[in-house]
């Protein structure tokens, strides 16, 4: 089960190389002093968000994180409106109000990246109950880390998902850090995952720098949870290679661990795999990568030319009004 | 007309807008079987079924949250929580959620959530279970907030929030529930943030606040027997604030006190005082602008010491006389 075919497996590929190029292309213009927040790499996870997303259907939703780029950019999200975001332009997912880490786009369903660590778990659940109230088939995936594993608004919610059988699949991006703390010293168990167990739900440790285990792994929950069999909860291990936000200096990690996990890398892996199963040769690779430069370079213009949103956004948004 | 209780009003609105529109349902702590702390839902769980009268697990941080993304997704969620003190559970949902994604997703979702909840003081429940607590979410932009006086209002508003787009705190008291008032058999609103002028006079301006619009009534109805007449004005929706009336009131009384079972600093006394103070009708004032709240203490258990730290009917009276004969 969960076979996927060449070309979306070539598909998820591009996803991947796009968010990575996204990221440092972000960092480049946060160096220039472009990017007037700060901002939350991904660089190293792409494999979470894409062979996630690429498991569920296009109709399915979303929440995301303050690390949430790749999410977006998985559920395909629109890259020149998300550099105009960063950019806090007039043009950007939220004309600017935003920023990097609360790009979201409703269209997509993609509900909303969460500033507040931990917040967008119980939202995702509200999501899925009126999901299941509606007797829809959709579903949702709730991304977050292993910091909001952390969180009692994780625990609850896992519970109340688990009590009304929503259709919600919990997965957590385990990068071993939150902010600058171990796993291995605030977990007291091996794996997030072992917690599922408290609320009757199936808990699953992936390689989260596998992107086909990933898929397979979300599948059958997304399939299980589709079904009215209810949530699942799933830990992808998985690694940033960039610091928590732009004030890290790295204190609290070595540039070997860095470097170890590196050999591992989601994409370089995924390529490799893709030319031994696929028989994908260099030229298409070359390909995609001219095609993700191209798609990054027309986001940056376009952002860079868009306008700054007037001063009558600042009352704006503030409340819905009436007849809207 | 009929004359029906608050908590029967409440009911009558919750239960309306279920039958009438497929995407309200309540959700709180045994708020179905046993029909809510206080008794609002009794009987609301046989006729609409456990999903849309929905029993919640003691994960109020969580529920809340859960009432914010179903309300994303286009429901009409009430949330219950059982006392307003514990509105600090759902706080992150409230201020950083709810009221802001709105904004900061720039316009892309509505939030039309009702988070309900019956506060204030006079049931010997102490320290944790008697809070007025409007004050804490004053100043959180997105949020309106809702405190009826009466069953007429207390009908009318809760229909007009549930039909609201914008999340809303609704505070409801518990020392109003089983009083009565007049609330028509057909359909009605109370728009949202529209003062009230519920009684007319010359002499002072009193702006009261849930059960103190009661409490100043019958404290005008005793100054009008020694001549002096009060001007009563319930703001009912507390954000946002509608000044208006309350400008124009002061400009014919030339004074003003504003009454409130909250905690007096940071509360509504202080926004109102300052709108005023602000105002065209600074210019009108005869006496310094007034506030008479809770005492800044934790409301207490002892019966007599509860009273003495809300605002109570006789209290009302001498500051008034104090304001009307010292100026």
């Amino acid at each position: 089960m969960g076979e996927i075919n060449r070309e979306r497996k070539v598909e998820m590929l591009y996803k991947m190389m796009l968010i990575r190029a996204f990221e440092k292309q972000a960092e480049k213009l946060f160096m220039k002093n472009l990017v007037y927040g700060t901002m939350h790499l991904s660089i190293g996870e792409e494999a979470v968000p894409v062979g996630s997303i690429f498991a569920a259907k296009k109709t399915d939703y979303i929440t995301s994180t303050h690390r949430g780029h790749g999410d977006m950019i998985a559920k395909g999200g629109d890259i020149k409106k998300m550099f105009a975001e960063f950019l806090g332009k007039e043009t950007g997912y939220c004309h600017g109000l935003g920023g990097s880490m609360h790009i979201a786009d409703f269209s997509l369903g993609n509900l909303g990246a969460n500033g507040v660590v931990g917040a967008g778990i119980p939202i995702a659940t509200g999501a899925a109950l009126a999901l299941k109230m509606r007797k829809t088939k959709d579903i949702i995936l709730t991304f977050f880390g292993d910091g909001a594993a952390n969180e009692g608004l994780f625990y609850e919610s896992l519970n109340m998902a688990a009590i009304w059988k929503l259709p919600q699949v919990f997965i957590c991006k385990n990068n071993l850090y939150a902010m600058s703390s171990p796993m291995s010293k605030f977990v007291a168990t091996k794996n997030i995952s072992d917690r599922a167990t408290a609320f009757g739900m199936p808990g699953i440790a992936v390689d989260g720098m596998d992107v086909v285990a990933v898929y397979k792994t979300v599948k059958e929950a997304v399939d299980r949870a589709r079904k009215g069999k209810g949530p699942t909860l799933i830990e992808a291990k998985t690694y940033r290679y960039r610091g928590h936000s732009k004030s890290d200096k790295n204190l609290y990690r070595t540039e070997k661990e860095i470097e170890e996990w590196k050999k591992k890398d989601p994409i370089i892996s995924f390529v490799k795999s893709l030319k031994e199963s696929e028989g994908i040769n260099d030229k298409e690779i070359e390909k995609i990568k001219k095609d993700v430069t191209q798609e990054i370079e027309d986001g940056v213009n376009f952002a860079l030319n868009s306008p700054e949103l007037s001063a009558d956004a600042l009352l704006k948004y503030v409340y819905a009004e009436e007849g809207e | 007309m009929r004359a029906i209780t608050y908590k029967e009003a409440l009911r009558e609105a919750i239960m309306e807008k279920i039958r009438e529109d497929k995407n309200v349902f309540m959700m709180g702590e045994d708020i179905g079987v046993y029909g809510g702390a206080f008794g609002l839902s009794i009987g609301m769980l046989d006729e609409f079924g456990p999903e849309r009268i929905l029993d919640a697990p003691m994960s109020e941080a969580s529920f809340t949250g859960v009432g914010v993304g179903a309300a994303i997704m286009g429901m009409r969620p009430i949330v219950e929580i059982m006392f307003s003190d514990f509105l600090t559970f759902g706080a992150d949902q409230i201020a950083n959620q709810a009221s802001k994604l709105r904004f900061m997703t720039g316009g892309q979702l509505k939030i039309p959530l009702v988070v309900r909840s019956p506060q204030g003081s006079g049931t010997g429940a102490a320290s944790q279970h008697s809070q007025n607590v409007e004050a804490w979410f004053l100043n959180i932009p997105g949020l309106k907030i809702v405190a009826p006086s009466n069953p007429y209002d207390a009908k009318g508003l809760l229909k007009s929030s549930i039909e609201d787009d914008n999340p809303i705190i609704f505070l409801e008291h518990k020392l109003l529930y089983s009083t009565k008032g007049e609330v028509p058999e057909e359909d009605y609103r109370v728009p949202l943030g529209k003062s009230k002028v519920v009684k007319n006079g010359k002499d002072i301006t009193i702006v009261a606040t849930s059960i103190m619009v009661k409490r100043s009534l019958e404290a005008a109805e005793r100054l009008g027997k020694e001549g002096i007449q009060v001007e009563i004005i319930d703001p009912r929706t507390l954000k946002p604030l509608d000044i208006n009336p309350i400008v124009e009131s002061v400009k014919k009384t030339h004074r003003l006190l504003v009454v409130y079972e909250g905690c007096t600093t940071g509360g509504i006394g202080g926004e109102v005082i300052s709108r005023i103070g602000e105002s065209e009708a600074f210019l009108y004032l005869d006496a310094p602008l007034f506030r008479l709240g809770g005492a800044d203490v934790p409301i207490p258990y002892n019966l007599n010491l509860e009273r003495k730290a809300t605002p109570q009917i006789e209290k009302i009276v001498s500051k008034v006389k104090e304001i009307v004969g010292g100026y």
